[in-house]
């Protein structure tokens, strides 16, 4: 027995041995992962970002050299922080709660100590750098904007956020990624690949050479250059004449589906969102609920149509053969449908022709009528309707190369199964569609595909914003033809009553010499509800068009939100826009001028003063009680002009 | 006569284990300190140099053994030990301290550490004393005697002090255990280690109340020993005053950097960066080798300096890395086979002070082997012991060397005694 005593022991706690050290070499991954942190340093070389140039080879964004310095808090060493402080203009606090967070971060790994520093800071700082073991600088590249608009377009690129980091694999701290606009969807595009050396360090962080004679190195990849769909000047210029107002304008080329201009108000210049106060900025723009410049209202917001609306009403009538152009239907000043809809037509036989350029309420709502009930199942009625709005890209994304939109909404059969407890529905109860008011609500983006379906006779290609990636070709999708359901022939006289609209009907007074456009006014009814109540605010101002009449060549929507009516606002910019697009110039000098000048800012204030529940001084109350009451009556003056 | 056949009879197998051993050790250390520019291997200002010559001076060493008189080794036991004892003793007066201990004679540029050989000297004096015919460990007298032996190095060497060459004095007990000493010391010996550190995990209160669950059931199925409750209640006081004196050991008279060892081996609020520094860096880089290792030279551990001593007491940290682990298992299957072939040996030898000796060598190399790995993977507190054949330094390359061919001599020259 004694005998057998040491041999034991020593084949038991040998194996005691090899069972602890398969535990640590074969089954913990962890202590791998700590040796490659710890002895394998990673050097990257970010390449340059790609250009942007817009639809006519106009450089629209570039970039920069920035320096960011970067810590790693383990190496600080003997560092004289006054110094350093005054060097970099920054507090003894921002450097104390900086360190501190980099250290949470990882005590080993480099994060970002103060970020995008300029050339002369980046000098000042590299003279004295090797004063200060543990900061050292890091080279990226930053975007330089050639042009002070299309924020919204653009993005803006930002520094990787811990959710990023733990899902992509790709980005380190203190990365720069893409966010909002092109900068976000073509992200991979444009920036490229970053280059990794993997270099071998001793325990004092001294690089002692390449890791495996570098064979697992990769050299960086160049971004790509974007070419947008974008018209700079049609861009800018729509910019110039949102500015003091809210609200977006899409103009879109038709044959082609391409984005021309994709314009959102307020907006901001692109150039604040870069640089050191690049956070300060961003935290205001982000902060201000009220105005949203970081919304894009083009792609985003979603507003009741309104009159636009009646030209899918008037041309799903045609296709479900319920009118034809010869229809009548009567209107006096309104017409009862169960309940009475208002009109302001001050016509009273209407046939399609007029009805549209006249914008009959009473004629529509007689269209939207016949067409629910053709069928004996109303339910059945309203899906066929709805799939005939759907064709037009309504109540559903587009598919653009945006990262954001909206998919506004169509209502259906079992959205009103739900609303009337599957009771029948009768025509009266939804007839505000037919108008545009109902539950309908679409985007700006939305509007905008509409007409160019209906400038196309009956397609649209999905709306897209970049036109050429080099090297690449364009997604399969934005060279695609949707068909509406609606049938060419249909299209014609509806088309004529478009451009009626600009001849003798609502928008008369913003036809332009020797040029055809046809176009359609448009109001939508706009409440909100604050601590219970429920204020009537001013109508968003709507206009939908496209130019010119024959070989349409470009298709726009605005809406001005808080613009009293159609051709206030929504009317002139729309009509500006497609003339400078079409034409290269403008006749109306005067009319650009009230629209460059004008400012909805005082509403916007009244409206604030409601949300917020501010109290007002009595006699300021009465002031915009008698100014309201004069704008109305105004307006109902140009309205029955009309 | 004697000595013209002893090239026939020598263990060729101990041999090339010794060699494969002495040869994988000195391509470890190559690899642990190999400068970035190209030197030449026998480059004597470089650690792997000089290993090398420490290597070929061994040769010399290894010959001068084989071909001495058998006998002298047994005949001077008591001088060697006694030279051993009054070096020990110099060390007070002329020793040189490195890192707190005070364990080295300094002679010009050599170095010499009286504990290398006092070991030898210990295992020839115990071997020469259970070798009388009239020595029976059953008798206090000789136990006393046999324990004393050991003691007196362990005392000595405690007080320099150096827990790590104590700790292979003591596990001689497994010599003594072979040669008839009662098991209770053995045992006794075993429990209290194990109490030891379960006291430092354990609250006592609660590992008092284990022990008298265990002790209850022990005596309850106890059918060979009487059962005596009154032994039963002893030895539970005994145990519950050894498992609160521990605590009050730990707190009173571990030197904070004793402390520190046993804190980091518990897992106990450690600092990595400062006192768990060296386990966790040693740790890092078996743990990175995976199961074929880096590739020899590869170790970016290794190469990057990051596990500290990685050529004398963390050498076998290079090992891991670059070897991965099947070069782990293999450099311990030859050390467990060079082990278990000098016991084969010892146990076939024909007089008992051959045997005693033979046993003595396996277990001061099983005894480094295991404290040296063991403190790399976290499996016992951090304790300088070299790992035999591998670790860089003359001085306990050739203590191993001379220590292993003594007992091949011994082997190799039983034929000639009965």
């Amino acid at each position: 027995m004694r005998k057998a005593v040491l041999p034991a022991v020593i084949i038991i706690t040998s194996l005691l041995l090899i069972v602890r050290i398969f535990y640590l070499q074969v089954i913990d991954e962890n202590l791998k992962l700590q040796s490659e942190n710890n002895a394998i340093k990673k050097v990257f070389d970010f390449p340059e970002r790609g250009y942007i140039y817009d639809r006519n080879g106009k450089l629209l964004v570039a970039n920069q050299p920035s320096y960011d310095i970067m810590v790693v808090p383990r190496e600080i060493k003997n560092i004289d922080t006054t110094e350093f402080c005054n060097l970099l203009h920054i507090t003894k606090e921002y450097f104390i709660k900086k360190i501190e967070k980099a250290n949470v971060y990882s005590p080993r790994l480099p994060s970002v100590f103060l970020s995008q520093l300029n050339k002369a800071e980046y000098a000042a700082f590299q003279e004295k750098e090797r004063k200060f073991e543990g900061f050292y600088t890091q080279k990226r590249s930053l975007r330089d904007y050639q042009v002070n608009v299309g924020a919204n377009v653009f993005g803006f690129i930002t520094q990787v956020n811990e959710a990023i980091l733990k899902k992509n694999k790709y980005y380190n701290s203190g990365d720069l990624i893409g966010k909002q606009g092109v900068e976000q969807q073509y992200e991979e595009t444009l920036r490229g690949i970053k280059g990794v050396k993997y270099l071998l360090r001793d325990k004092h962080n001294k690089i002692i050479g390449p890791y495996k004679n570098g064979q697992f190195d990769t050299i960086a990849q160049q971004g790509k250059d974007l070419t947008l769909t974008i018209d700079y000047e049609l861009q800018k210029y729509g910019t110039e004449l949102m500015v003091n107002k809210r609200g977006g304008i899409v103009a879109l080329e038709p044959k082609t589906g391409e984005i021309l201009a994709l314009v959102t108000a307020p907006t901001y210049d692109p150039a604040l969102l870069v640089g050191r106060q690049r956070s300060k900025n961003y935290t205001a723009l982000y902060h201000d609920s009220i105005a949203k410049p970081l919304y894009d209202r083009g792609l985003q917001a979603t507003y009741p149509p309104g009159s636009p609306f009646k030209i899918i009403t008037g041309l799903i009538g045609l296709q479900e053969e319920v009118i034809d152009e010869q229809s009548t239907f009567y209107c006096n000043h309104g017409a009862n449908f169960g309940r009475f809809m208002k009109c302001h037509c001050g016509l009273h036989t209407l046939q399609l022709n007029n009805g549209t350029y006249k914008s009959c309420n009473s004629y529509f709502g007689n269209t939207y009528k016949r067409t629910i009930e053709k069928y004996k199942d109303s339910y059945y009625s309203v899906d066929n309707w709805a799939n005939h709005v759907k064709s037009f890209g309504l109540g559903q994304f587009l598919g653009t190369d945006m990262p954001i939109g909206s998919k506004g909404l169509v209502p259906d059969s079992k959205m009103y199964k739900r609303m009337y407890n599957g009771a029948k529905i009768r025509s009266s109860y939804i007839i505000s569609n037919s108008i545009g008011q109902g539950e309908v609500s679409t985007s700006t983006l939305q509007l905008a595909n509409m007409m160019a379906v209906v400038a196309n006779k009956g397609y649209y290609y999905t709306p897209h914003i970049v036109k050429k990636i080099k090297g690449e070709v364009l997604d399969k999708k934005f060279t695609t033809k949707h068909y509406s359901t609606i049938d060419k022939q249909y299209f014609t006289p509806m088309i004529q009553g478009l451009a009626d609209v600009y001849n003798v009907g609502t928008a008369s007074n913003l036809k332009v010499q020797g040029l055809e456009l046809c176009g359609k006014t448009g109001t939508a009814e706009n409440k909100i509800r604050v601590a219970g109540k429920t204020y009537q605010l001013k109508d968003h101002s709507i206009f939908v068009a496209f130019a010119p009449k024959e070989n349409p060549t470009i298709a726009i929507a605005v809406v001005v939100e808080n613009g009293y009516w159609g051709n206030r606002w929504a009317g002139p910019i729309a009509t500006l826009m497609a003339e400078k697009y079409v034409t290269g110039k403008i006749t109306r000098k005067d009319l650009e001028t009230t629209m460059l000048n004008g400012s909805l800012l005082e509403e916007y204030k009244r409206i604030e003063n409601i949300i917020f529940q501010r109290k007002v001084d009595p006699t300021k109350v009465q002031d915009s009680l008698n100014k309201i009451k004069v704008e109305i009556s105004d307006a109902k003056k140009e309205e029955e002009e009309n | 006569m004697k000595n013209q056949s002893v090239g026939n009879r020598i263990d060729y197998i101990s041999i090339l284990l010794y060699i494969v051993l002495v040869i994988m050790g000195w391509m470890t250390i190559y690899s642990a300190s190999l400068p970035l520019e190209e030197t030449s291997i026998f480059d004597i200002s470089q650690i792997y140099g000089r290993q090398m010559l420490f290597i070929g001076l061994t040769i010399p060493l290894i010959l001068v053994i084989l071909f001495s008189d058998a006998k002298i080794f047994e005949r001077l036991s008591f001088v060697f030990y006694g030279v051993g004892i009054l070096l020990l003793l110099g060390l007070f007066v002329f020793g040189v301290t490195k890192k707190g201990q005070t364990n080295w004679y300094q002679f010009g540029g050599f170095g010499f550490q009286p504990s290398e050989f006092v070991k030898t000297a210990t295992a020839l004096l115990l071997a020469k004393y259970l070798s009388y015919s009239q020595i029976n460990l059953k008798y206090t007298k000789h136990q006393i005697i046999g324990l004393a032996i050991v003691g007196i190095p362990v005392l000595l060497i405690l007080m320099q002090p150096d827990a790590g060459s104590a700790m292979i004095f003591i596990s001689l007990i497994f010599v003594l255990n072979r040669e008839g000493l009662p098991s209770w010391y053995f045992f006794s010996g075993i429990i209290a280690i194990a109490l030891f550190f379960l006291s430092l995990v354990i609250e006592p209160a609660y590992l008092i109340g284990i022990i008298f669950i265990i002790m209850v059931i022990h005596y309850i199925f106890n059918r060979k020993i009487s059962r005596n409750p009154i032994v039963y209640g002893l030895l539970y006081l005994v145990m519950a005053g050894f498992a609160f004196s521990v605590s009050y050991v730990y707190d009173s008279v571990l030197e904070p950097h004793q402390k520190d060892r046993i804190n980091v081996l518990i897992g106990d609020d450690v600092d990595m960066k400062r006192e768990g520094y060296n386990l966790n860096q040693s740790m890092i880089a078996i743990g990175s080798g995976g199961l074929l290792g880096k590739g020899y030279l590869e170790g970016t551990q290794t190469k990057g300096g990051f596990v500290p001593e990685q050529h004398t007491d963390y050498i076998f940290t290079t090992v891991g890395e670059e070897w991965g682990f099947v070069g782990s298992i293999t450099v311990i299957l030859l050390f467990v086979a060079l082990f278990l072939r000098i016991i084969y040996l010892a146990e076939n030898q024909k007089t008992k002070f051959s045997r005693v000796y033979g046993y003595c060598v396996a277990t001061y190399l099983f005894t480094h082997f295991f404290v040296n790995i063991a403190m790399l993977i976290k499996l016992f507190p951090t304790i300088g012991v070299p790992l035999p054949f591998f670790s860089y330094g003359g001085s306990s390359l050739w203590a191993f060397t001379i220590l292993l061919f003594i007992f091949i001599k011994l082997d190799a020259n039983k034929v000639n005694e009965w």
